[in-house]
């Protein structure tokens, strides 16, 4: 059988990636160790190619493979946002790896495998072509969990993250193959013209629904199938913690809300009050176990499950009933600028629990963070814009994101829902200042002051001010973010 | 009403040099000063500019037109395209005072923490410069999510200020300041998106929000929503109880600029947004607003008897004294509300010298009860003679200062209710008590053995901090009108929005607000356009 080749243009950055992928695993075993660093540096050109790819077709609707694959303007957003963020992680690792003394370019390999996958779920325009991309990235990223094989605890991540992952994959897939027996297919035009067909009331539908929103829920770790997430970040290597928190959430998310607008877009009035709850109870939850962290990685995991409460927001206003495309979009654009804000600040912080060493150890715990004002003055500074912009307060982009998020709740009339956002808002503002406050107010223990050191390479340096210059510059000129997402948003 | 397109920002007298811009950011521009010099030059550098923001400032007083009630030194530029937010800034004689008073604080708060920093100079000052920028630009800000951003801005160096060079308890200060702000903060920013939507106007500028109507049943809600913000930062009783532990921990410069200028921004909030913005639910309930700033007053009075902390008796004075300028103003009418203006700057002169003076005995005993410091006038008479005058200021001896505020504010009470004026008067007398029995012990008691050898009396530095707030309670206390001829304009413009909205809630059919709002006020001068 032939391909078109205009199909295969279609993808050509998923192939790009991909092949890349699989030349740096074979490269690996024959590239001398002390020559790694070129396999990190090729992974990132890869991606830097196809952000030009991407970026120059961006605009126009294409899809391929007779509608299997969907190429518009809204995965183009999300292919942007996941190179750069892949991009950040590799250059994270590079000195990350070495510090823990797992420098294999397989890692590389598997990070870009892991993209793939991301690329293929916000591409994907039929269930099965999702359900791949997930299963990709997920596979990927178990192998990536682990990669600290010497470490129980990584270990551990890994297995945790592969039983309960595959249970939820289940879900998903049983859902799935519920949906394909009464629509007769799996792409999402025609699971939408079935819902159509068959009313709101169908009990087999209502049930993949169910599934399709549990399938989810897990991937971008809201309450109540969160249990995995903090085990999960708190033992995988740093630089993949962040990888997971930011680009398998962001990917979770595209994919979501295409399925759940294109596929399941005539049931809005079944899930929107469904996701409202979760939505809550995800805020709730999120932000209340944060507080009582003493492990700055575990606390970055209930603070991403927080910020899925927030985006969640984002898809409650694009269902909510009664609202019209204009409004419904808006929730879009604002829940798409709001990931992308959450990503750079995000990788912030988590860069910074990487770059921090204790004796031989990351230092994870609040801890090792004591004092790091007199000795590292930047640092410091850098953790406390990351901190102040996961709280929402100006002048970073978390405000930024948090405004137009409450901006398209009130314009769907849910003012109480941003009331609700807002409250726990404050309520995040006490973790993270407490991070700030054993970082400027209290004085370091001798023994911290010579245990703790930074382990700053050159590449992390870059993916630091990387993140800042997200942090700052969308807090103080949001326009260029804002008019992208707003022009890449779903109908 | 004017629509969109016809409100024109009338430049009147700036000539079109962006005054206020400079104003606002040249303190950063000092930051990133601070940033390049070594440690040893920070304060220096910080002092320059600081002082610099202050002469720079003074053209606005010189070029400002008296005349009009509309702002003045306008400037705006499109920030965000979609939905439409400005960078727009511009004065009238209601922010003007407080951006002098903001701008001739900042360089006294660098040179009384000259010594009294040790540690961690340069973040000081930058923490210092920060806040400066974010109170000014709370102050000039014409756009309500430009406001917000300042607004909220302004809490992360203050944090820092009171958590890092604090007192012993300074982390606990610290957040309960920052989350009791914060929270007060979170409907401030729901309601600024109600409004938006409700005015259609697909605009946050702040005049024409203002002058869309909205609904009583909607105003009553954003009125509390305004409330909550706007009453933690004043703060009114019973949102106070962060602000003893706030200023008692701070370090002297952070008690300034809480005292002085922190505490203006709640009073500016409800002249700026809550008056203007939502007159009908003003009106409706502007006796709860009174009572609770009667409460204050004389609560604030009496907690202050009972303290043996300097600092903790002088925030509980201010709390007592912000009641009298929640109290003017929501009298709705023009001499409470001039008043509450000049009380609002005569707090930020008075209050803020207390706390200097405070702050400079602190520097010799390392102790702020009364007992500690007792008896200084024998040892330190010059210091003695400014804390008489300022603390005779405090309590409105007349020729001072805040004789002719609280007159002001007293006399458009007894308009209001001659009963309620009687019982705020009792807050005057409370304050002769506490103050004066304050005086006695710590100027003429007798002097406390342990700590006599390390009193010696000030130093020019220390005068010198002290001497341009000595004049300002003279010169406001002799001769107000310049300060009064700024607000006029302004007043008579809130005052008349006021009436306006009463004289319709009168009489049948209810026009929207706004109609009511500028039907009475003509204006056929190309100036008047634009109208609040």
């Amino acid at each position: 059988m032939m391909i078109p080749l205009a199909d295969l243009v279609t993808i050509l950055p998923e192939l790009i990636v991909v092949s890349v992928a699989c030349l740096l695993l074979v490269l690996d075993p024959i590239t001398p160790s002390h020559r790694k660093d070129l396999l990190a540096w090729m992974s990132v050109a890869a991606l830097a190619v196809c952000f030009v790819v991407t970026a120059g077709g961006m605009g126009d609707r294409v899809s391929a493979f007779s509608d299997l694959v969907v190429v518009d303007g809204y995965a183009s957003f999300w292919k942007l946002l996941l190179y750069v963020v892949s991009g950040m992680t590799i250059l994270l690792s590079i000195g990350y790896l070495k510090e823990e003394r797992i420098d294999l370019a397989e890692f590389y390999g598997f990070v870009l495998l892991s993209l793939t996958g991301m690329m293929i779920m916000v591409s994907g325009a039929d269930l099965l072509v999702i359900y791949l991309g997930i299963e990709l990235m997920s596979i990927s990223l178990y192998v990536l969990a682990g990669f600290k094989r010497f470490e129980a605890k990584s270990i551990e991540s890994s297995a945790k993250y592969f039983i309960l992952g595959a249970f939820s994959s289940g879900l998903l897939l049983y859902g799935i193959s519920l949906i394909f027996g009464v629509a007769g297919s799996t792409r999402l035009v025609e699971i939408a013209a079935a819902v159509d067909a068959r009313g709101l009331d169908d009990p087999l539908i209502l049930i993949a629904l169910m599934l399709v929103i549990v399938g989810f829920g897990f991937k971008v770790a809201a309450v109540p199938f969160h249990m995995w997430t903090p085990d999960v970040y708190q033992g995988a290597p740093t630089s993949v913690t962040a990888f997971m928190a930011v680009a398998s959430k962001a990917a979770s998310f595209g994919a979501f809300l295409r399925v759940m607008l294109e596929g399941f877009g005539g049931m809005k009035p079944n899930w929107s009050g469904l996701i409202l709850g979760v939505c809550i109870l995800t805020l709730i939850l999120g932000n209340l176990v944060a507080i009582v962290q003493t492990n700055v990685k575990r606390m970055l995991a209930y603070s991403s499950i927080a910020h899925a409460g927030y985006a969640l927001i984002g898809l409650v206003v694009a269902g909510w009933v009664g609202t019209g495309a204009g409004v419904s979009a808006k929730g879009v654009s604002s829940m798409m600028l709001y990931l992308a804000v959450y990503s750079f600040m995000t990788l912030g912080a988590f860069s910074m629990v990487a770059i921090l060493r204790r004796g031989g150890d990351e230092g994870e715990d609040l801890d090792d963070f004591t004092g790091l004002a007199k000795r590292h003055k930047g640092a410091a500074f850098l953790m406390l814009l990351f901190m102040i912009s996961l709280a929402g307060i100006p002048p970073t982009a978390g405000f930024i994101g948090k405004f137009y998020l409450f901006m398209a709740a009130v314009n769907a009339g849910l003012t109480w829902l941003a009331v609700v956002g807002l409250i726990f808002a404050a309520v995040s503002a006490f973790y993270y200042l407490r991070v700030v406050m054993v970082m400027y107010m209290r004085e370091p223990s001798p023994d911290q002051e010579s245990e703790t050191r930074l382990a700053l390479s050159p590449t992390a340096t870059v993916v630091l001010a990387l993140a800042v210059a997200g942090v700052v510059l969308f807090g103080v000129y949001p326009w260029p973010l804002v008019s992208l997402t707003a022009s890449a948003s779903l109908p | 009403m004017p629509s969109r397109n016809e409100r024109i920002l009338i430049d009147v007298s700036s000539g079109g040099f962006p005054w206020l811009t400079l104003v606002v950011f040249l303190p950063l521009l000092g930051v990133a000063a601070i940033l390049l010099v070594e440690e040893a030059l920070a304060k220096w550098v910080a002092l320059g500019i600081s002082s610099l923001v202050f002469l720079v400032s003074l053209p606005l007083w010189v070029l400002f037109d008296e005349s009009t009630p509309a702002m003045q030194f306008v400037e705006a530029h499109q920030w965000i395209a979609s939905p439409s937010i400005n960078y727009a800034v511009g004065v009238d004689g209601i922010s003007l005072p407080l951006v002098l008073l903001t701008t001739l604080l900042t360089p006294l708060c660098v040179l009384v923490s000259w010594t009294a920093i040790e540690t961690r100079v340069r973040e000081f000052v930058i923490s210092l410069l920060v806040m400066e920028t974010a109170t000014l630009g709370v102050f000039v800000a014409l756009d309500f999510v430009l406001f917000y951003v300042f607004w909220e801005t302004m809490l992360i160096p203050m944090y820092l200020l009171i958590g890092i060079w604090g007192g012993p308890n300074r982390v606990y200060a610290a957040i309960k300041f920052f989350l009791y702000t914060l929270a007060g903060s979170i409907l401030l920013l729901v309601a600024i998106i109600v409004l938006y939507f409700y005015a259609g106007e697909e605009s946050f500028d702040i005049l024409t929000l203002s002058n869309a109507g909205y609904p009583p049943w909607l105003q009553a809600w954003l009125f509390w929503a305004f409330f909550a913000a706007f009453a933690v930062k004043v703060p009114m009783f019973p949102f106070h109880t962060w602000l003893p532990d706030a200023h008692v921990e701070a370090p002297t410069a952070g008690s300034v600029m809480l005292a002085s200028v922190l505490l203006k921004l709640g009073a500016y909030g409800f002249l700026r947004f809550s008056l203007p913005m939502l007159p009908h639910a003003t009106q409706r309930f502007t006796s709860v607003v009174i009572f609770l700033s009667v409460v204050a007053i004389i609560y604030g009075a009496y907690m202050a008897f009972a303290q043996a902390d300097l600092k903790k008796l002088i925030a509980y004075s201010s709390v007592s004294h912000m009641g009298f300028v929640t109290l003017g103003i929501f009298v709705l009418n023009a001499q409470g509300i001039e008043g509450a203006i000049l009380q609002m700057v005569n707090h930020g002169i008075t209050t803020g010298a207390l706390f200097l003076c405070v702050g400079i005995v602190y520097e010799r005993t390392h102790s702020r009860e009364i007992v500690d410091n007792s008896g200084l006038a024998a040892s330190m008479p010059v210091y003695a003679t400014f804390l008489v005058i300022f603390a005779l200021s405090s309590v409105g001896l007349p020729g001072m200062n805040s004789f002719v505020g609280e007159f002001f504010v007293l006399l458009g009470t007894f308009m209001w209710s001659k009963a309620l004026a009687t019982v705020a008067t009792l807050g005057v007398i409370l304050a002769a008590a506490y103050i004066l029995w304050m005086l006695q012990r710590v100027v003429y008691g007798t002097p406390a053995q342990h700590v006599a050898p390390k009193l010696h009396d000030m130093n020019w530095r220390e005068i010198g901090t002290l001497a341009p707030l000595a004049f300002f309670v003279f010169w406001i206390g002799l001769y107000p009108k310049p300060l009064l001829d700024v607000m006029h304009a302004s007043v008579d413009h809130l005052v008349q929005k006021q009436a306006n909205v009463m004289v319709v809630d009168a009489g049948p059919p209810v026009p929207p607000p706004a109609i009511a709002g500028t039907g009475s006020f003509p204006g056929p001068s190309p100036t008047k356009v634009e109208t609040r």
